[in-house]
């Protein structure tokens, strides 16, 4: 079934073109990669997606699970089980950890017409996923992303991510700033999520992500555009030959 | 007869002056206060230290000066219910008058209270402390109080008696008659390595239009510690106007926390005079203001001695077109060597109409200091709300998460835990959409 469907999508950011035509279809179940160089517009289709409102969709659509993503405020859509990776955490001073998240869940289970977890089972449940990333229990009383190192943050992320379990994860370069041990972490509690109901889309620079994570499809995203797709091989290529090659397509 | 602006206080001094305590002299007393407020009248916004507090809405109404309290028991117990739960040592009044009835019993080693009017009548003539302001060059609103002071409360704390169970005086404004005026005295001693912790909590009727003119001076002995809260939580119809002056003897330490939500102008000073060695005092600050409301801290601090200490740390969230003002003034004197001041200020704007002046005033006439203060406005961070709003929040309760986050290290300071949930409590029912996170605070 296709969970996410774009269709020429066309996004400005203050007046400037930035998507330009982007098609994309994603099934459940399926990883997906957008690759590209750096000022293709990943980080705006990332963006576009979770509904921050500097973006501006001048043509196109985008389709959720049938429903129009983009009628959507960011908090409908999260409820509705679209979640974004940050590729910038935000520091939350004041703001504990678990108080958000336990409102984050509240929010989209009572949107699914389910009972909010009360404080003894959610802690259990947040301690539980806590250990998917490796996370110490002493990051959850923290303020949110405060004083955290970038892997932090990251697995801060998914942990976020494995508590509110989404049915479609959007990765903004979750691999940046990670070193090899770190990276390692995250990329094996983002597999642990892999499920035949959920998909993930990441959006990654860099093909080393690609090893941790192996996507079923690459596309790379240039000029606006998704210019060529392919298997898990196109990122062995592009890593091979860069980007440049691609350019030529894309005019 | 003088063309400044005094309403109609003083055709009220003759109406109620024989019913307000003490004997001829202390009469005496009350009339050069007047004379003194009289003279002056009302600040106006020409004077410096009112220049973004107009006193218009006061000079302007009617006044009805409270010398009884007259509300049943049952409307007593509705008020002090809403004032929120208390269970240690309290006194209680209503319209600025001492209600024995409902305040139960206070004792303990070394501490005596008295209510103000029962002291008068106790000691023959006003307490000399209460007599010594309202005199002299003290400010309008002071002799205003010092003139029509009904009640009040006297505490005196013996050397060497600490005394850790809080004592709250809380301050109920009744609804009963268009502009209720009433003026608390509060007179505090503690003596040489004594200890005070006391809340003064002022709320009222929701339909209170009332003027709360109140003054309270506390004396800290030597080595004496002394945690002074006030919580100013009134009808957003009232006016109040607070002044709180402390004086501090060698080595003694006092920690306020001016917490103000309600009325429509709420005007607070503190004085603190550090007059002893080694003596150092914290203020902290949390302000609201919202609708039309209008909310003034004027602090200062006097360093006299060498080796003094003062940290103040004032928090304003500012929504609607409410309207804050902070000014804190440190004068650091030319003895005052070794003095450390540090002060910051910092404010959150929720709307755009809403509005705050703040400004640090430094007077340093020593060497060897060390003063800092620092002032902020701000804006909820975007980036942080939209964080929020993705993780499945409803913008209102992203909003309210962030403001109260704000507020929450002001919170952090408060000693007593009844005090900070309750504070919690307040500050999250000023805020649309902060039920959805509180439950899972």
């Amino acid at each position: 079934m296709t969970m996410l469907s774009i269709r020429n999508l066309h996004a400005a950011v203050e007046g400037k073109p930035i998507l330009k035509g982007l098609n994309l279809e994603v099934r459940a179940g399926e990883v997906h990669a957008i690759m590209g160089p750096n000022g293709s517009g990943k980080s705006t289709l990332a963006h576009v997606l979770s509904g921050r409102d500097a973006y501006e969709v001048t043509e196109g659509s985008i389709l959720f699970e049938g429903k129009d993503l983009l009628a959507m405020s960011p908090e409908e859509r999260a409820r509705e089980g679209v979640f974004l990776a940050f590729q910038y955490p935000v520091e939350i001073p004041g703001v504990n950890n678990v108080y958000m998240l336990k409102a984050a869940l509240n929010a989209v289970r009572r949107h699914r017409g389910e009972a909010p977890l009360d404080a003894v089972d959610f802690l259990k449940l947040i301690k539980e996923k806590a250990m998917l990333v490796q996370m110490d229990e002493r990051f959850l009383s923290r303020a949110v992303n405060e004083g955290f190192s970038g892997g932090e943050k990251k697995r801060n992320e998914i942990l976020q991510m494995a508590v509110l379990e989404p049915k479609l994860a959007l990765l903004d370069e979750t691999d940046s700033g990670l070193d090899i041990d770190a990276l390692r972490v995250v990329a094996n509690g983002v597999n642990q999520l892999r499920r035949s109901d959920r998909a993930i889309v990441m959006i990654t620079h860099y093909q080393r992500l690609l090893e941790h994570i192996v996507p079923d499809f690459v596309h790379v995203l240039a000029g606006g555009r998704i210019v060529k797709s392919g298997g898990r091989d196109l990122a062995v290529t592009l890593e091979e030959r860069g980007y440049d090659w691609l350019k030529d397509e894309a005019a | 007869m003088s063309t400044a602006p005094t309403a109609n206080f003083l055709p009220e001094f003759e109406r109620v002056a024989a019913h307000l305590p003490g004997d001829a002299r202390v009469t005496e007393r009350r009339r050069a206060a007047l004379a003194r407020f009289a003279t002056s009248g009302f600040p106006s916004q020409r004077d410096e230290a009112w220049r973004y507090t107009s006193t218009a809405g006061l000079a302007r109404r009617q006044h009805s000066v409270a010398i009884d309290a007259q509300i049943s028991l049952e409307r007593a117990r509705a008020a002090l219910a809403a004032a929120g739960a208390w269970n240690g040592p309290q006194c209680v009044f209503v319209d600025g008058i001492h209600r024995a009835d409902l305040s139960g019993a206070v004792a303990a080693a070394g501490l005596r209270i008295r209510p103000l009017a029962a002291a008068v009548a106790e000691d023959g003539r006003i307490d000399e402390r209460f007599a010594g302001w309202g005199a002299g060059e003290c400010s309008p609103m002071i002799a205003l109080n010092a003139a029509f002071a009904a009640d009040g409360v006297v505490i005196d704390i013996a050397d060497g008696a600490k005394h850790t169970d809080p004592l709250r005086l809380l301050f109920v404004m009744t609804a009963d008659v268009r502009g209720r005026a009433v003026f608390p005295r509060v007179i505090v001693s503690v003596g040489q390595g004594s200890g005070l912790i006391m809340v003064e909590q002022y709320v009222g009727e929701s339909a209170a239009d009332g003027f709360t003119n109140t003054v309270t001076q506390i004396h800290a002995g030597e080595g004496a510690q002394v945690t002074h809260y006030r919580l100013q939580d009134e009808s957003p119809k009232a006016y109040h106007v607070g002044n709180l002056i402390v004086s501090q003897e060698r080595g003694s330490e006092v920690v306020s926390h001016s917490l103000s939500f309600g009325a429509l102008m709420a005007r607070q000073d503190i004085h603190v005079m550090l007059r002893g060695p080694e003596s150092s005092v914290t203020l902290n600050g949390l302000y609201m203001a919202e609708g039309r409301q209008h909310v003034d801290h004027h602090t200062r601090i006097d360093h006299f001695e060498p080796g003094t200490r003062s940290e103040e740390y004032y928090k304003g969230i500012l929504g609607g077109h409410g309207r804050g003002v902070f000014n804190g003034k440190v004068v650091v004197h030319p003895h005052a060597i070794k003095t450390d001041a540090q002060q910051s200020n910092r404010n959150l704007l929720l709307s755009k109409d809403a509005e705050i002046d703040t400004k640090p005033e430094l007077e340093i006439y020593a060497d060897d200091v060390k003063c800092a203060h620092g002032a902020t406005v701000g804006q909820l961070d975007e980036d942080a709300l939209f964080y929020l709003r993705s993780r499945g929040l409803e913008e209102s309760a992203a909003r309210a998460l962030l403001t109260y986050a704000f507020a929450g290290d002001v919170l952090g300071r408060l000693g007593i835990p009844r005090l900070r949930e309750d504070l919690a409590a307040r500050i999250a029912g000023r805020l649309p959409g902060a039920a959805e996170f509180l439950e899972a605070v």
